[in-house]
């Protein structure tokens, strides 16, 4: 359900021997998939493949499955993603006060589409259904900063204060 | 000993308007001045009121100052704490009141609520158990903890409540149920997913008075005899779960949770499951599966999870907002208040999020059988700039819109249901003429479309297809045929999906047709969107009329679609335009207008 972008990007090389340790309060107990791979993600910024089929050898099930998993849910990303993430809210009252202008014109000035990473790591643009700041719509988060009230004019001058 | 206490909303409204910084300011000014002694600073649950964020209400004065800046706290702790002065400047004001508002009580959006389920949101610290339990808190589950079994779940079927997460199932029976099913384990599963775009009440709740679900959950597993319990949370509410889980320490060290729960040999333990973004993980079959750790795929019911649930045991999955509620019907003398409130079939209070095109966005709790027009224009004061109310969505993507004619509808299950919506979770989206309802549709199919899970075909495809009309038709590519197409497959998806997702996911688009068919002929025979949406099927033009040549349109226009010099008459190429409508915004004069597009066959005239 995920969606990628086309940018293939060089993937870093891991050490396995983190993810050993990030690995080991989970095992032995029943239904860890999803907070393992919420783990990796946190660490990684995305899943890496290493990292996965390393995973899956140590939760004993195969990679096919927990590839399955990753792939069902939005919030894995099988991909680096740059160092600012942009969240441009699709929910209801963001998309009737205009949030597709947004999305659009950030599509516009960073060249990129809903899904992908600019070449120089720095911005990934991605949508999240409704973050429960509606009062303010339409709204964005870049990291863990909300934006609220936007509109297509004011996108310039919030993604140049972003160093 | 505090002399003021103040309460300053930390929920994620106010958040993104910048209460952490208006805090930060406090605790600075409350520094210089050495009031830290005399003054305590709470970040509470949210008092509803977002529109008019970041708020801070002084207690025991009872002061409602909202709209604040960092910089307004100087002048806020020289008048008002040092000086007992109340600072008029920073009081709501609005069109709804003569003159400056100074408590709940005088300001509309409140007069006509009624706090249950919100008693304590915005009063209380949600991360102190003990001013939970000074307002009441777990007394409920110590008279429950003396009941049988039976005895509770009686209450709870005599009290009426139903599921507030959607379907509005009679919980009682669902407990009932859940304490028949034979099992040697079971678990009480709490529904806090809230996937509905556009709704936020279950964050709220968690936010403002975790303890609240805690005790309801608590009561439920005493009732069927459970002993551990999840809480599906969504991972895009980082708060809530923060919250949720110092609520549970602090319980767990007043003994609330644990072993021998108050000496009654009961035990119980909670687990927090953070979701992973996918909507039809709402869906309580595919909650299930994804505490399981797979992916979220719901399953056919029956059997349903009262009889065999998470893994495979008998379990009680209900809303965050139902278990909110238990407590208040749990304790002395609180079924007899309960059943006071409300309609014959749907009782109690209702928590709405308003959002969209309406003035006072936020939150409310209001009894069930008020009416939407009270709702939205008298709590919600109206649409945002005084332009024309066109509907209100409520219920989300399984919902449906509600037009002008329909507003004094009671809000209760059976009357929204009836009116094409559903009751839903709570999201009330309010849309102005500038809302077209066919884009409307469009982007609710494409949102379920997106997130249906792929397993059964009905949803998989019939979305799909779906999708492609309406994209067609908002493109200007309509056909005649295409409304009885969309009719057939809708009530064809609605027939045979596997899950809610499928079988409500054309609710939007049936309910769209229904009230407002006329604009859906409109795009198709006549290739005009009205609202001005939908890009292929209009053109903006400067009323000359209006327009005082300002040069504000021209200046933003990104394009350099609009032309005139100062003093005069702009125009807009059109040829060139890409209606992004930033020109529309500028104008003061609202004197950009949306207009048919000129096609050949009228030049030619
Ligand atoms: C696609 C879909 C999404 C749902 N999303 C939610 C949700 O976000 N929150 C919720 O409480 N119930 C949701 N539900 C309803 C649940 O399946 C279930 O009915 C509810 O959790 C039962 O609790 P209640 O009886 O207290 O309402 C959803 C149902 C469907 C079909
Ligand atoms: S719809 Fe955008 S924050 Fe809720």
């Amino acid at each position: 359900m995920s969606s990628e972008g086309a940018t293939l990007i060089q993937q870093p090389e891991i050490d396995l021997n983190e993810v050993d340790a990030l690995l080991k309060p989970y095992l032995g107990k029943k239904g860890m998939a999803i907070p393992v791979l919420q783990k990796l993600q946190e660490r990684y910024g995305y899943l890496p493949r290493p990292a996965l089929e390393y995973a899956a050898a140590q939760l004993k099930i195969p990679l096919s499955r927990l590839y399955g998993v990753a792939t069902f849910y939005a919030q894995f990303k099988m991909q680096p993603r740059g160092r600012y993430i942009i969240r441009v809210c699709k929910g209801t009252a963001c998309h009737i006060q205009g949030s597709p202008k947004v999305a659009e014109r950030i599509e516009e000035i960073l060249g990129i589409k809903v899904g992908e990473t600019t070449p120089d790591l720095k911005f990934t643009l991605e949508e999240v259904a409704c973050i429960g700041a509606c009062a303010l719509a339409p709204v964005m988060m870049i990291n863990d900063e909300p934006h609220g009230r936007l509109t297509p004019d004011r996108i310039k001058e919030i993604l140049d204060s972003y160093e | 000993m505090y002399e003021k206490h103040l309460m300053i909303c930390g929920a994620t409204g106010c958040l993104s308007s910048g209460s952490a910084k208006v805090h930060q300011a406090l605790v600075e000014e409350l520094a210089k001045h050495k009031l830290e002694k005399k003054c305590r600073l709470v970040m509470t649950g949210c008092p509803g009121f977002c529109e008019v964020g970041p708020i801070i209400v002084i207690y025991p004065d009872e002061v409602f100052y909202c709209r604040l800046k960092p910089q307004d706290i100087p002048e806020l702790v020289e008048k008002h704490l040092l000086g007992g002065e109340i600072v008029e400047r920073l009081l709501y004001k609005g069109p709804d009141v003569d003159a400056p508002a100074r408590f709940y009580d005088t300001i509309p959006f409140y007069r006509k609520q009624k706090f249950n389920v919100l008693r304590n949101s915005g009063i209380i610290d949600p991360e102190n158990i003990d001013e939970y339990i000074m307002r009441g808190g777990y007394r409920a589950l110590s008279r429950a903890l003396k009941m049988e079994p039976m005895e509770i779940i009686d209450e709870v079927k005599r009290s009426g409540l139903r599921g507030r997460g959607g379907a509005g199932f009679p919980t009682g029976l669902k407990w009932e149920f859940t304490y028949k099913a034979v099992g040697d384990k079971k678990y009480v599963v709490c529904n806090a997913d809230e996937g509905d775009p556009g709704a936020f009440m279950d964050r709220s709740i968690l936010e403002g008075d975790p303890h609240a679900v805690l005790e309801g959950m608590l009561i439920a597993a005493r009732a069927i005899g459970s002993d551990e319990g999840y809480i599906y949370c969504r991972a895009e509410y980082p708060l809530a779960i923060k919250r949720l889980k110092t609520a549970i320490a602090q319980a767990e060290e007043y003994g609330f949770v644990g072993e021998n729960i108050l000496g009654y040999g009961f035990n119980f333990k909670f687990n927090i499951k953070e979701g992973a973004g996918a909507f039809v993980c709402g869906e309580e079959t595919a909650l299930l599966a994804s505490i399981e750790g797979k992916r979220g795929m719901p399953r056919p019911r029956p059997p349903f999870p009262a009889t065999s649930g998470l893994w495979g045991k008998p379990t009680v999955i209900n809303n965050v907002e139902t278990y909110a509620n238990i407590p208040l019907i749990l304790r002395e003398g609180g079924l007899e208040e309960f059943v006071k409130i409300g309609t014959e079939g749907s009782k109690g209070t209702k928590v709405f999020a308003l959002a969209g095109k309406i003035r006072n966005t936020g939150l409310c709790e209001v009894p069930m059988g008020i009416t939407l027009r009270e709702i939205i224009f008298d709590i919600g004061g109206g649409i945002k700039g005084g332009r024309e109310f066109k509907a209100v969505q409520a219920g989300g993507p399984s919902g449906g819109c509600i037009p002008a004619e329909k507003l004094d509808l009671p809000v209760d299950y059976d009357s929204l249901t009836q009116a094409g919506a559903i009751m839903g979770s709570g999201g009330l989206v309010v849309m102005d003429d500038r809302t077209c309802m066919v884009d409307l549709a469009r982007y609710f199919l494409s949102f379920t479309q997106k997130e249906s899970c792929g397993k059964c075909i009905p949803c998989r495809e019939g979305t799909k297809r779906m999708l492609e009309i309406l994209e067609r038709i908002t493109e200007g590519l309509g056909k005649p045929d295409d409304l009885d197409r969309l009719q057939e497959l809708a009530s064809t998806i609605k027939d045979s999906a596997l899950c809610g997702l499928g079988q409500t996911c054309p609710n939007p688009v049936l309910s769209t047709i229904r009230y407002f068919r006329h604009e859906y002929e409109e795009h198709i025979n006549e290739k005009f969107c009205r609202s001005g949406v939908c890009k292929s099927l209009f053109d903006y033009f400067i009323d000359p009329e209006l327009c005082n040549g300002c040069t504000r349109c021209a200046r933003i226009c990104p394009v350099g679609a609009i032309s005139g010099e100062r003093k005069e008459t702009h125009v807009i190429d059109p040829e060139i335009c890409t209606r992004c409508g930033s020109c529309v915004e500028r104008c003061r004069q609202e004197a950009i207008k949306v207009t048919r597009v000129r096609r050949e066959a009228d030049v030619n005239h």
